[in-house]
């Protein structure tokens, strides 16, 4: 019974489908902006690493935007299909924000990719350049528009109802700019950048170490890791601080999502923060929990006996699913701190001048290459499943937002999703280490020397397969 | 003065609708004609024409469906459902065919396969946007804001039609595309296609709409009662000189012009179409004005659009026009 709920089907569709997406143009977001800070200081320094760094990650990128490019169409169209009463009732407030990302952001990234991918060649360094920043920019605004739409269903203001039922806007600054969008908006940009920070610093720290032994100073690799582990010691902190910011504003705004965040069943003064433990639903409290007496409340209130407000003054049926929300926010929260101390660390290593000597480092790195990733899933299912039961929060029921289906359509449709993405997304993953493990430096040098030659013939049969006679180990030694 | 912006609006959604068809139709006839293109050379140039543009292209069938959520919402929350098999089985063919373009040069031993993919890909989205068209055309099913017909509906021998139709009409875009950005041995192949799909094109215009006027009422009496037909039979006088001339341009070998009057053919099949189901966005049942937003949110949209949609015809433009002329074997970033 449980199995053929067609609502249970589509919010796993759902949810598998934007898991997928939320990675693609996560990196995309930071790794533009990471190309287009490359680009631009080889047009200020005339310096060759630069160009070589940025090639080298261009040519990654094309990957990682092609799939999110394909993962998001998918997501424009699944609203309608599986969620048609949800689009029915507010489309009025949330397709024209969608409508803006499509006419300020899809378009400006889809315009100029081709230009920043083929163009180099065709219409020179200032205009590639000026085509790298849009495409950066257009995905800065469509991640402005993306989390207005989000923050608007988990803080709804502005609107009002018509006479059918649906929402219309009373006042689209409200809309736009509700009282949760801005945390989550710096909240997700960070994310953004740090994940891509993690995955160029992890990839340059395994050729770092790769290479340890031939003492070759990978100059280019070097420049990758310096830049990355800039980025975590600065912006890892900040991200900490955005985070504490979003969770008051959570608090504020939706109190039963921190709860299950904390794993707080009882409405209590001076409430502990609970490092980790198994939340019982049943008894209504958290096994074996490791805790820090009056911590929570200290986070949360400031104050050390400040109340906090408890699972209990929610009925059953309005909780989101605490175990869901429980993990993963201590997963998100867990490699933040992680982040921080990599950054810190790089510092210290960086003061004595052994920034690219210490195999303690960049083997860590190498592990937190996907943790920006993760850590940005994790976050998502802490906001997205503590938003349960509502789509827009408080104000329409996830079971009153679906399509008239029945769950045999949205069975089969959900298999078919599972199979092409893990094969497609599969591969592209795989094409995308693949690319990793060529040398930075490498092919960059060789693809600019022939950059010189206008459309070189050999250049588009030859390169794809040089990277497999480049000669590495087939495995991480460390 | 009352502005009628649900009409604004519904002009605005089916330019971006024949954006996307002209657009993505050719670079998704390139993928359907793809297996027939016997040299790998070949193979490699028809791909990098659309390389660089392909995804713009895309992005106005992302317009199209964001643009009927934001202001055609009760025609989103009905379509959608009623078509969902064609739509899923069209967003997947997407998918293997956007991919396709990067994993080609990424893949060594599974190649071929991306290769398929490309080419099955296209031709799925193509069929289901062809079926998809029928269906609606044929008519949805509606009561009490929501879709209220079965599962198969969407699957009649009418629709099947369109979808070929759509499928033929794409390659014939394709074709005169590769004819007029290509040289050598792809173009002389292309122009041959070209030809073959010019005359199905062709028919399956006729056919279809011949067929239409005998589903439903509604097309028969807009077309044929007086005085509409005194100026309505210009479309089909029109779509005649322009099959004509699509043949002496591709038989003299010219290289734009077979192109360009494939877009007028798909343009004035698109007319031919909207003078039928106008004023419906879902026929038979629901108006324009019926699924439109309210006026709070066809304004709110409208200024942006109006400022920002030239912006984008503009860099389009300039996108197409870096990447103008032939293209050379072996020409591409990768």
């Amino acid at each position: 019974m449980e199995f053929l709920d067609p609502v249970l089907l589509a919010r796993i569709q759902f949810a598998f489908t934007i898991a997928f997406h939320i990675v693609f143009p996560g990196l995309s977001i930071g790794l533009a902006a990471y190309l287009a800070v490359l680009e631009a200081l080889w047009l200020k320094t005339n310096k060759k690493i630069y160009l070589t760094a940025f090639k080298y990650w261009l040519k990654i990128f094309s990957i990682i935007f092609g799939m999110g490019v394909v993962s998001g169409v998918v997501m424009s169209y699944q609203i309608g299909t599986n969620w048609s009463v949800f689009s029915d009732k507010t489309g009025p407030i949330l397709g024209p924000l969608m409508g803006y990302e499509v006419l300020s952001a899809f378009f400006l990234e889809a315009g100029f990719l081709g230009v920043m991918l083929f163009g180099m060649d065709k219409v020179g360094k200032k205009l590639h350049f000026f085509a790298t920043l849009m495409v950066s920019i257009g995905t800065l605004m469509s991640a402005f528009w993306i989390l207005s739409v989000n923050s608007w269903m988990q803080t709804p203001t502005g609107y009002a109802y018509n006479e059918v039922g649906q929402f219309i806007a009373e006042d689209w600054f409200e809309v736009v700019f509700n009282p949760s969008f801005p945390y989550r908006l710096a909240h997700m940009v960070t994310a953004a950048f740090l994940s891509s920070a993690f995955l160029v610093g992890g990839v340059a720290a395994w050729h770092l170490l790769k290479e340890r032994k031939e003492k070759g100073k990978n100059e280019v690799a070097r420049l990758m890791f310096s830049m990355a582990m800039w980025m975590a010691a600065i912006v890892a902190p900040i991200q900490l601080f955005i985070g504490d910011l979003h969770g008051l504003n959570t608090l504020e705004h939706q109190p039963a999502k921190v709860a299950a965040m904390e794993g707080n069943y009882q409405t209590q003064k001076g409430a502990p923060l609970i490092l980790f433990g198994i939340p019982n639903d049943e008894e209504e409290r958290v096994d074996y929990a490791i805790e820090i007496p009056k911590m929570a409340s200290f986070i949360l209130t400031h104050d050390m006996d400040g109340e906090l407000v408890g699972l209990d003054q929610f009925a059953k049926e309005e909780r989101p699913n605490t175990k869901w929300v429980f993990y993963s926010f201590r997963l998100m929260v867990a490699i933040g701190m992680g982040m921080i101390a990599i950054g810190m660390f790089s510092l210290f290593l960086r003061w004595r001048k052994k920034l690219y000597d210490n195999r303690f480092l960049l083997k860590t790195a190498v592990w937190f290459a996907p943790s920006g990733v993760v850590a940005t899933i994790a976050g998502w299912i802490v906001t997205e499943v503590g938003r349960q039961p509502y789509t827009v929060y408080g104000l329409l029921r996830t079971y009153d937002s679906h399509s008239p289906l029945d769950a045999p359509a949205v069975a089969a449709s959900l298999a078919i999703f599972v199979v092409v993405y893990i094969l497609v997304f599969g591969a592209g993953i795989v094409y995308t280490l693949r690319l990793m493990k060529v040398r930075p430096g490498d092919r960059g040098e060789l693809s600019e020397e022939e950059s010189k030659v206008p459309s070189s013939v050999t250049l588009s049969n030859r390169l794809p397969h040089e990277s497999s006679d480049v000669k590495n180990n087939e495995e991480d030694k460390s | 003065m009352m502005i009628d912006y649900a009409l604004i609006w519904a002009g605005l959604i089916a330019f971006a609708v024949l954006a996307y068809i002209i657009l993505d139709g050719f670079d998704l006839g390139i993928g359907i004609m793809f297996p027939f293109i016997k040299k790998k050379e070949d193979k490699e140039t028809a791909m990098n024409t659309i390389a660089p543009i392909w995804d713009g292209n895309e992005t106005w069938l992302v317009l199209g469906g964001g643009g009927l959520f934001a202001v055609f919402p009760l025609a989103y929350a009905i379509i959608l459902p009623a078509l969902y098999m064609p739509i899923i089985l069209m967003l997947l063919g997407l998918i293997f065919r956007g991919v396709a373009f990067e994993f080609h040069w990424r893949a060594r031993k599974s190649q071929h396969l991306w290769d398929k993919g490309f080419a099955i890909g296209s031709l799925v989205a193509a069929l289901c946007q062809g079926i998809a068209l029928g269906a609606l055309v044929q008519g949805i099913t509606v009561e009490n804001r929501a879709y209220a017909g079965g599962w198969w509906d969407w699957l009649t021998p009418f629709s099947i039609t369109t979808g070929i139709a759509l499928v033929v009409g794409y390659v014939l875009l394709g074709s005169t595309w590769l004819n007029m950005k290509t040289t050598g041995s792809l173009q002389k192949q292309s122009r041959g296609i070209a030809k073959i799909a010019g005359v199905a094109t062709f028919g399956f215009i006729g056919l279809i709409s011949l067929w239409m006027i005998f589903i439903e009422q509604q097309y028969l009496h807009r077309w044929f009662d007086a005085p509409n037909i005194y100026y309505l039979f210009v479309v089909p006088v029109l779509v005649f000189i322009v099959g004509v001339s699509l043949f002496i341009t591709l038989k003299r070998k010219r290289d734009v012009s077979p192109f360009l009057l494939s877009i007028s053919l798909f343009l004035l099949s698109y007319i031919g179409l909207a003078i039928s189901l106008f004023p419906n966005l879902v026929p038979p049942s629901v108006s324009i004005w019926d699924a439109a937003a309210p006026d709070s949110s066809l304004k709110f949209l409208l200024v942006g659009s109006a400022f920002l949609l030239p912006i984008i015809l503009a860099y389009t433009t300039y996108a197409y026009w870096v990447f103008r002329g032939k293209v050379k074997e072996g020409e591409a970033y990768h």
